[in-house]
């Protein structure tokens, strides 16, 4: 019975390798509804990471202290815009859309605009021209940043098409690389975990 | 100033975030918590909506028996939240993980390593092209020779592989620099909001 997962992770995987080799429209039919039914998996994935953030953060609030307020706030947001999802949709001119561009919009791109000072203090303090590669990425990102802003052109005009120059050609050669090497590592791994040489997924449940 | 409750709890909520920057404070968690949960409700809400009604509600009502498999391997995995039944969980996370990783070995074939094999053994490009063109195959099989870890990096090899790293350091100052551009992007657009949408000293509100 510990050897049922595997053997089904096979199956499933050594069907849908054979599948792409098959155009019949029945395999293909056979391919999407297996894709549903993977989406459907993940959509329980993530009610069970959001009961976990529930249980974990109710826990909290449970316990008292100073932090419980802020664990109060997750689980009401939680709560309040799962049930309101669930019941009234999240298409345009509902309460979850209408909280998604309130609360959920200016808090992710604030989050990410906030990044803006902490690069640049990490840039500040890590970058040193100490070698050759060190001083070409130094040098990479300082003329990327100036080629991409209107004050680079002001201040020579060679900036735009030098950036255009790094990313269409010695950018694009190491991210080819990097991609075939991807390609290559994602394809032995799944292997590994079709052939069931790799176990670690399944953790130790 | 804005009249608009939508706009006032997105400024405050952005400010709140923006006050990180003097120091963690309890604004700065409240947001952080907020976040957390409103994000957490609204991906479950999509999921729903998006995924679990149209494939899964809605033709179990119409009498297809067939999506009680991804119902049946949900529940197993939610099965992970108490210890007894956590064993249950392996079925759905093995359906799930064959599921990709068998739809991994061709897309990763196709799209990542013989896509970019067949970029990289293109015709030259004519004229003064043809220098960049020699630039991207050197780049593309010397950083191909760094990540190849099977024989030391000496002679040759080694030389190849210095020549890459210079090629992946120029790739990484790139991709930092467009990732500050975009940084500084969402900060100036929040700057924006906060100027023009909420207090209104900037015009085009």
């Amino acid at each position: 019975m510990r050897q049922g997962p595997f053997v089904l992770t096979f199956l499933v995987g050594a069907m849908l390798i054979a599948i792409f080799f098959i155009p019949h429209y029945r395999a293909q039919q056979v391919q999407t509804q297996l894709l549903d039914w993977a989406n459907i998996v993940y959509a329980f994935a993530l009610a069970l990471g959001s009961i976990s953030l529930l249980v974990l953060h109710g826990n909290k609030v449970r316990a008292g202290g100073s932090q419980a307020k802020y664990s109060f706030v997750t689980v009401a947001a939680l709560v309040v815009i799962t049930v309101a999802g669930v019941v009234q949709g999240v298409e345009e001119g509902t309460l979850v859309n209408r909280i998604y561009n309130a609360v959920n919009a200016p808090l992710a791109s604030t989050m990410f605009a906030l990044l803006a000072f902490f690069i640049a203090s990490a840039a500040f303090r890590a970058f040193r021209a100490r070698n050759t590669e060190a001083t070409l990425l130094l040098a990479t990102a300082l003329i990327m940043m100036f080629g991409r802003v209107s004050i680079g052109e002001f201040v020579w005009s060679g900036f735009p098409p030098l950036t255009e120059w790094l990313l269409d050609v010695p950018n694009l050669a190491a991210k080819r690389g990097v991609a075939i090497g991807v390609g290559l590592g994602a394809v032995a791994t799944a292997l590994k975990i079709i052939l069931g040489i790799d176990r670690s997924y399944m953790g130790k449940a | 100033m804005s009249h608009s409750v939508d706009t006032w709890i997105m400024a405050l909520l952005t400010l709140c975030v923006f006050s990180f920057l003097y120091r963690d404070n309890p604004f700065y968690r409240f947001a952080e918590h907020l976040f957390v949960g409103a994000a957490a409700g609204y991906l479950l809400a999509v999921q729903y909506q998006n995924v679990l009604v149209p494939n899964m509600i809605r033709p179990l009502g119409r009498g297809n028996l067939l999506p009680l498999v991804p119902l049946a391997l949900g529940i197993m995995l939610l099965g992970r939240l108490a210890e007894k039944t956590s064993s249950a969980s392996r079925w759905a996370l093995a359906f799930y993980v064959g599921i990709y990783s068998g739809i991994a070995v061709p897309a990763y074939m196709q799209a990542q390593i013989f896509a970019q094999l067949a970029d990289a053994t293109k015709p030259w490009q004519p004229g003064w092209g043809a220098i960049n063109s020699a630039l991207i195959l050197i780049g593309f099989l010397t950083v191909l020779a760094y990540f190849f870890f099977s024989a030391p990096h000496r002679g040759l090899h080694g030389a190849s592989a210095r020549v890459g790293i210079w090629f992946l350091m120029v790739a990484f100052g790139a991709s930092f620099g467009y990732t500050v551009m975009a940084r500084v992007s969402l900060l100036i657009a929040r700057v924006q909001f906060l100027l023009r949408d909420w207090l209104g000293v900037l015009p085009g509100a």
